[in-house]
């Protein structure tokens, strides 16, 4: 095997989450090292216009996504079940090349609630222990939302983030979130212009005593210039966001935020086409001595390093420490073990409202994350959840994200799937459509974790990972609440005709329907090694000379899009490391 | 990899494509008349298939007619060219199972909300059925599935859809999504794909297709949108 000299950090993956941590070790002064399984790509010329405008092959065929064919992850509903592989893309996507799906994400940018960050903690003590099921297993993360806010603010400075702030060193703010955390400062932008279906919502969420918000979106609302020096265009609402890379300069992603200035550094390096397949660990176990990859041409090749970055994204970090023996593999059966534990997802509804001729919706003008408005008033633990009888909630979404025919075409209910009929109305719908969401928390389970497959293998010949997950009543309980909320904002805009999606009891998780890529947990953070992999700081209990950035650390799934949190919690974990790891290597956390 | 960023200047980049834009409007739909040809203007009948053989390319034909029937509404499949697109996908990277962890074992008869387990690739899938849908319509009905009148065809697509025909080899299910979902791609894709013929798909719901810039419609919601469609290479239409 071919061993490679010696580096102070090496980052496995360079997405969000690996871009962020090289800009800010490297910053420190540290020999910084990117390997990154993919190619390079940057907005010009990758995704230029008009070669981007192309929904068959990005939007479809999901030309930015990770390949299928030489790893997926495989699934089955129940501990007792064979799980089978996810042969093609349905209910989430996963990333790959450099700005992971950083590069292809919406921008929908949001902080947790301060209760979110130590829900176990909350829910028992505001409504008791026994108001959670018995095989749940919901926890803290270890770190409180005084003590990240200053992160979360400092990646939506990173990414331009714009909208208008709820909650300003406590005065709550006219047109804004009121349910949101205290912040420091407002966002770095004023929102995005609303589009017609976000604006038909508001009105008719604001008749019904809700406070609907423009939802943060980074995708620029101008042109701004952020912390690193790095310039973001102005959105014009193009309508290939999620799925695409942005044209525009507009959506934040590594490309447009942090790789300009990171490119340039010399104590930095990417090597792209490298797979890394294992941590390796020295005799005793208790120590990292670098890792394991192949190259592009198909060579292995040892990486020394004296701190290794896991920032592949949440399903590959949980894989990547099971393959590499770090931390004890969860066992359903005992509920001991950390490595796997705690997988969740989201669940979500959704209204198509069909409108009249008279009322133009224009759905191909549309954003990612800006133009939507936002009611937040049934996420988290922002109502009285007592009498309801379940934990947890999402926020509900009016607006468009883009009106491209093959995918986002829809017609109203009852209409046959094909024919004359189809075809009519088609016609008679597409340019009156818009949508009502709503974008729901799932608890952790017992019962619901991950490992690794005994049977299919990636194109390297190891196993892939396997996810054990179907719905539980909680958030059956949970989505039909919302769902009626949203149903009555529905009611009031008057549309001819709705379709709806909801998730019932009975329903299992299917894989065909793209629901949402949040998916968490596995190497869950948390205060006690028992329970979770990583402390507070993001770094292995098991192995202090390893960190886990991503969405893998949330002990649960909260009702927001994860990545404003995910940002904020590495920004965290990277200042501890140059603060004080990098002085003081050894655990952060005494046990 | 060095680390050199390779991004251009973005006003380097906005000019070139300034330059570009009115320079199509300029010249109009006629300029393209080249392009046209080989894709947009050719009859149905025009275009010889790479992947499908005599019998499968007319069974494509007749089914996505009545997929996408002509009407006034708007171009037929086969107007718009669909069987040309599903064709040429064949041959792509996607029609080869490119983009499907294709690795065994399969089971076939997982619970369908667990997805795809079949072991065809998508032009697998086409041959397999096509000659199992073919030889089921000449056991009922004499005839092969292109040889039947419209509203046979109708039905017998009516149970593959519903699976309710059972089929050697392939749940008929399956076929019928996978070939729903190939004649919608070919009739929206950009007309690059040999699909979506003078935008005809685009032009029918009212989608301005490649245009990508509203900037100036941000400010006025509800107002209704002008423009007419173009396509990445630049054709338009009005
Ligand atoms: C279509 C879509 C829409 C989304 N929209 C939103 C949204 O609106 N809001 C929101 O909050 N979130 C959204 N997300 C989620 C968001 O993209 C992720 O939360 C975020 O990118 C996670 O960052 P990460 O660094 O953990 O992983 P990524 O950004 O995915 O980066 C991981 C990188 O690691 C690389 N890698 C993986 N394995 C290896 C290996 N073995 N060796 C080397 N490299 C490896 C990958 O190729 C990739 O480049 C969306 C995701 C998708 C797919």
């Amino acid at each position: 095997m071919i061993r490679m000299k010696p580096v102070d950090v090496v980052i496995v993956g360079f997405g969000w989450t690996g871009a962020i941590m090289g800009m800010e070790l490297s910053e420190a002064g540290v020999e910084v090292l990117a390997l990154e399984r993919g190619n390079y790509q940057d907005t010009s010329p990758d995704w230029a216009y008009p070669g981007i405008a192309d929904e068959l092959a990005y939007g479809i065929r999901g030309k930015l996504f990770q390949p299928l064919a030489r790893e997926t992850i495989t699934i089955r509903h129940a501990v007792s079940d064979t799980a089978v592989p996810y042969r093609q893309y349905g209910s989430f996507l996963l990333g790959n090349n450099v700005g992971g799906a950083g590069t292809h994400w919406n921008g929908q940018h949001y902080r947790p609630s301060p209760e979110d960050l130590e829900f176990r903690s909350h829910i028992a003590k505001r409504y008791g222990e026994k108001f959670m099921p018995a095989d749940m297993q919901i926890q803290d993360y270890g770190v409180g939302y005084d003590e990240l806010e200053p992160f979360l603010d400092q990646f939506e400075y990173v990414c331009g983030t714009s909208g208008r702030a709820g909650n300003l060193n406590g005065a709550i703010q006219q047109g804004g979130n009121p349910f949101e955390g205290v912040r420091k400062r407002a966002y770095p932008n004023p929102p995005v212009a609303d589009t017609q279906g976000a604006r038909l919502f508001a009105d008719a969420a604001r008749a019904l005593g809700h406070q609907p918000f423009p939802q943060p979106a980074s995708n620029a609302s101008q042109p701004y210039t952020n912390p690193y020096g790095a310039r973001l265009g102005p959105c014009n609402l193009c309508g290939y966001c999620e799925r695409f890379g942005c044209y525009m300069y507009a959506k934040a992603t590594p490309q447009t935020t942090i790789l300009p200035v990171l490119m340039r550094r010399k104590n930095f390096t990417l090597r792209t086409g490298s797979h890394v397949t294992r941590i390796n660990l020295d005799a005793g176990g208790k120590r990292a001595t670098g890792v394991t990859y192949v190259d592009a041409q198909g060579k292995e090749i040892e990486q020394p390093a004296e701190l290794v970055i896991v920032a592949a994204f949440q399903m590959h970090n949980v894989r990547l420490m099971l393959l590499s023996g770090i931390g004890k593999p969860y066992d359903p059966a005992t509920g001991a073990g950390v490595i796997g534990k705690n997988y969740a997802y989201q669940m979500m509804s959704s209204i198509g409202l069909f409108f009249d001729k008279d009322t133009a919706i224009n759905p191909f003008i549309g954003a990612g994350a800006g133009g939507s408005q936002i009611v937040d008033d049934f996420n988290s633990d922002h109502f009285d959840h007592g009498p309801l009888g379940f934990i947890g909630g999402g926020y509900i979404i009016g607006g468009q994200t883009g009106g491209r025919p093959i995918q986002q075409l829809a017609v109203p209910p009852g209409t046959p799937a094909w024919g004359a009929a189809w075809k009519r109305a088609a016609k008679d719908s597409y340019l009156h459509t818009t949508f009502v969401g709503t974008h729901g928390s799932v608890m952790a389970y017992r019962d619901r974790y991950l490992d690794l497959d005994p049977t299919y293998k990636d194109a390297f010949g190891q196993p892939l990972l396997r996810i054990t997950f179907d719905w539980h009543d909680n958030e059956y309980k949970m989505t039909r609440y919302l769902t009626e909320r949203a149903q009555e904002i529905v009611a009031r805009m008057k549309p001819r005709t709705t379709s709806q999606t909801l998730r019932k009891p009975g329903d299992h998780y299917d894989t065909r329907q793209y629901q949402t890529t949040h998916t968490t947990g596995g190497v869950i953070q948390g205060n006690d090694p028992a329970t979770s992999a990583l402390n507070r700081f993001q770094q292995s209990w098991d192995v202090p000379n390893v960190f886990v950035t991503g969405a893998s650390a949330f002990p649960q799934n909260l009702g927001y899009n994860p990545t404003g949190l995910i940002g904020g919690l590495t920004y965290w974990s990277a200042k501890a490391i140059r603060e004080t790891y990098l002085k003081h290597p050894g655990p952060l956390v005494q046990t | 990899m060095s680390n050199q960023p390779r991004s251009p200047s973005r006003r380097g980049f906005l000019r070139q494509s300034l330059a570009i834009a009115p320079a199509v409007g300029l010249l109009g739909t006629s300029a393209f008349a080249p392009t046209q040809h080989a894709t947009a203007a050719a009859q149905p009948s025009a275009y010889a298939p790479r992947y499908f053989t005599a019998p499968e390319w007319e069974f494509l034909q007749a089914a996505v007619d009545r997929l996408i029937p002509a009407n006034e509404d708007g171009p037929g499949a086969l107007e718009a060219g669909v069987p040309e697109f599903i064709d040429r996908e064949m041959e792509a990277a996607y029609g080869h199972g490119g983009f499907w962890y294709m690795q065994g074992p399969f089971v076939p008869d997982t619970p369908s909300t667990l997805g795809y387990q079949l072991r065809f690739t998508p032009r697998d899938l086409y041959r397999t059925a096509i000659a199992a849908i073919d030889d089921w319509c000449r056991k009922q009905h004499d005839k092969d599935f292109p040889a039947l009148a419209p509203e046979v065809r109708d039905e017998v697509l009516h149970q593959l859809e519903k699976g309710g025909i059972t089929l050697e080899q392939v749940p008929a299910a399956t076929f019928f999504a996978q070939l729903l979902q190939n004649t919608k791609e070919g009739y929206f894709a950009d007309p690059m794909y040999g699909g979506n013929r003078q935008m005809g798909g685009w032009k029918m719901i009212g989608f301005p297709g490649a245009r990508a810039d509203y900037a100036d419609w941000i400010e006025q919601p509800g107002k209704v949108y002008p423009l007419g469609p173009v396509s990445i290479r630049g054709e338009r239409q009005s």
